[in-house]
């Protein structure tokens, strides 16, 4: 293994995301507060619990999840397009670095990015609700296979993506909705059983329902299921990233 | 010596059909400085990407220090430090971080000490603290080559390193280029400038159209295919060659004083001898003789316009 290559990468990404510190954290949370205010305070005070918990305190597991996504993808993404767009790319393809080291270096700092984001965010969410968290070690584990996961799609957008628009309309038209259909902001009993039924094919559902449980332990799916999707979700984002280097598709020719 | 670098039928051909490496076979010694010279789109970069591993061979193979590019590729790219043709570089970033992440990418422990005296060695050392944006054009160029050599490769390559480069520059980096050789390093470079490959190379690489058209030690190259033209001032002018002179291959000088006569330095019989007694008995009287080597520019030129290139 070139530990002191995967370092280097990792290293340099995390610097990236130092340099500018102050939009990384600020965005976030800005925008989580502003859900707080308006779902939490508006919409929150006409539905006042969801299976015993304060809607508040309901909603704070799906916006932690709709911004880690966001931010893993956004990342991990930004993080393999830009070397390959300004042609820097180069220098990791040349280099002794096999295709699972140059991915747990961009992936890893994209999770870790996420992770810290998502970690800023709960913290947010202690000046607005009371939450108490039951498996915190069980939601430490959803959030960091989550970040992992994300980051893999993210670089797997930024190696197919062949410009900024690309990079930016999965996100965009895909995940977004994904994530807002996908329970953050209610429980899907909340929906009529044709909904439901839909809303069981979306893969956030799972990731979602899963941290929720180990926030409140109450759940849409069965946990093992979470567990299960998010696995599956990481293998087969591994498994395109292995057929990616393997072909060196949209990266050598 | 011994081949550092091996490249033998070697064959690209990008994925749109085009063929842009035939065959290619070539032994680079450690030790020594190749110069690839080769008219735009002949091949030279692609040549380089695929040793380095940027760009996958069609067929053939690659060696670098005895391991294969393909099967062994982690220890033969250790070896390599590519210094490539187009500037690139992320803007927002320290002069001093990139050159220790390139470091790293190459699996060596970290050494500032040792990322700074490269910084030192190419003059960067002031900026080291700056960002890539704030640097000019040459000190672009030159981070590139402090990022090659920040794992201490022992072959490097240099594509076109001295493109849009100012005079002084480029002496400096020729001084480099030999600072480097003494350390035993293995140099590589491609560029469009005869005059640097006569001036720093030990051998030269001609490529046209994806062939290798030939590698020959530069002086041998020089006296192989070097051509040499004889002037003959003559006391009196003439208006037009004497008939006397019509069996050899002559030209009258426009201002019909001087007759120039060329020959292959590297031949048996130049005819010098006999020309000179023949213009002797055709009565005419010599003022002065000069003889001007041709250059490698010359033979450079008179190589990739010849249809056929002469077997190396
Ligand atoms: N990625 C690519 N896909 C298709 N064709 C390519 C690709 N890269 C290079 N070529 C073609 O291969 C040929 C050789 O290109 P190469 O860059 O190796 O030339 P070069 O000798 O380095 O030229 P120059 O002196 O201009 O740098 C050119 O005709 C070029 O158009
Ligand atoms: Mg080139």
């Amino acid at each position: 293994m070139n530990w002191n290559g995967i370092a280097a990468i990792w290293r340099f990404e995390m610097a990236r995301f130092f340099r500018s510190i102050i939009q990384s954290i600020v965005s976030p949370v800005l925008s989580t507060s502003l859900y707080f205010v308006v779902f939490g305070a508006a919409i929150g005070s006409r539905i006042p619990e969801v299976e015993g918990v304060s809607y508040g305190a309901f909603i704070v597991p799906g916006l932690i999840m709709l911004t880690v996504l966001q931010q893993a993808i956004q990342n991990a993404g930004f993080g393999i397009y830009f070397p390959k767009f300004i042609g820097t790319i180069f220098e990791v393809l040349s280099a002794p670095l096999s295709a699972f080291e140059i991915v747990i270096g961009y992936v890893g700092a994209a999770a870790v990015k996420a992770l810290l984001i998502g970690c800023i965010i709960l913290g947010t969410s202690f000046f607005f609700v009371d939450i108490t968290i039951q498996h915190p070690v069980w939601m430490i584990a959803f959030l960091l296979l989550t970040s992992i996961s994300f980051a893999l799609l993210g670089f797997i957008l930024g190696i197919w993506a062949r410009n900024f628009e690309q990079l930016n309309l999965v996100p965009l038209l895909v995940v977004t909705p994904l994530v807002f259909l996908g329970g953050s902001f209610y429980s899907i009993t909340m929906l009529p059983p044709i909904w439901q039924t839909i809303s069981m094919f979306n893969p956030v559902l799972y990731l979602v329902s899963g941290f929720r449980w180990s926030f409140f332990g109450m759940a849409d799916v069965p946990v093992a299921a979470s567990l299960a999707a998010i696995l599956l979700f990481t293998a087969l984002c591994l498994g395109v990233v292995w057929w990616m280097f393997r072909t060196g598709y949209r990266l050598k020719s | 010596m011994s081949a550092i670098v091996q490249v033998n039928g070697l064959n690209k051909t990008y994925d749109g059909g085009f063929e842009a490496l035939k065959n290619v076979s070539l032994d680079i010694r450690e030790g020594e400085i190749l110069a690839l010279l080769g008219p735009n789109g002949a091949g030279k970069t692609t040549l380089i990407s695929t040793i380095c591993g940027i760009t996958q061979p069609t067929s053939g193979a690659i060696t670098v220090g005895g391991h294969d590019v393909i099967d062994d590729w982690r220890a033969a790219r250790k070896l390599i430090g590519l210094v490539p043709q187009e500037i690139n570089l992320e803007p927002f970033e320290l002069v001093a971080n990139t050159v220790r992440f390139s470091r790293g990418l190459f699996d060596r422990q970290r050494n500032d000490a040792f990322v700074d005296q490269v910084l030192k060695d190419l003059s960067l050392f002031e900026k080291k603290d700056n960002r890539i944006a704030e640097l000019s054009g040459g000190m672009k160029r030159r981070v590139l080559i402090a990022k090659a050599l920040a794992h201490e490769p022992r072959v490097l390559f240099l594509d076109e390193p001295t493109a849009g480069v100012d005079v002084e520059l480029r002496r400096d980096m020729w001084a480099l280029v030999e600072r480097l050789r003494a350390d035993g390093v293995t140099i590589i470079l491609t560029t469009h400038y005869i005059e640097e490959a006569e001036a720093i190379a030990d051998r030269v690489g001609v490529i046209r159209g994806g062939e290798l058209l030939l590698v020959e030690d530069k002086a041998r190259l020089m006296s192989r295919l070097g051509q040499k033209e004889l002037r003959i001032e003559l006391r009196d002018g003439v208006e037009a060659l004497p008939d006397a002179l019509a069996g050899f291959d002559l030209t009258l000088s426009d201002d019909k004083r001087s007759l120039l006569y060329t020959y292959k330095t590297g031949e048996e019989r130049t005819g010098i001898t006999r020309l000179l007694s023949a213009i002797q008995d055709a009565g005419l009287t010599l003022a002065d003789l000069q003889t001007r080597e041709s250059s490698l520019e010359d033979i450079f030129v008179g190589l990739v316009h010849t249809e056929e290139g002469e077997p190396s």
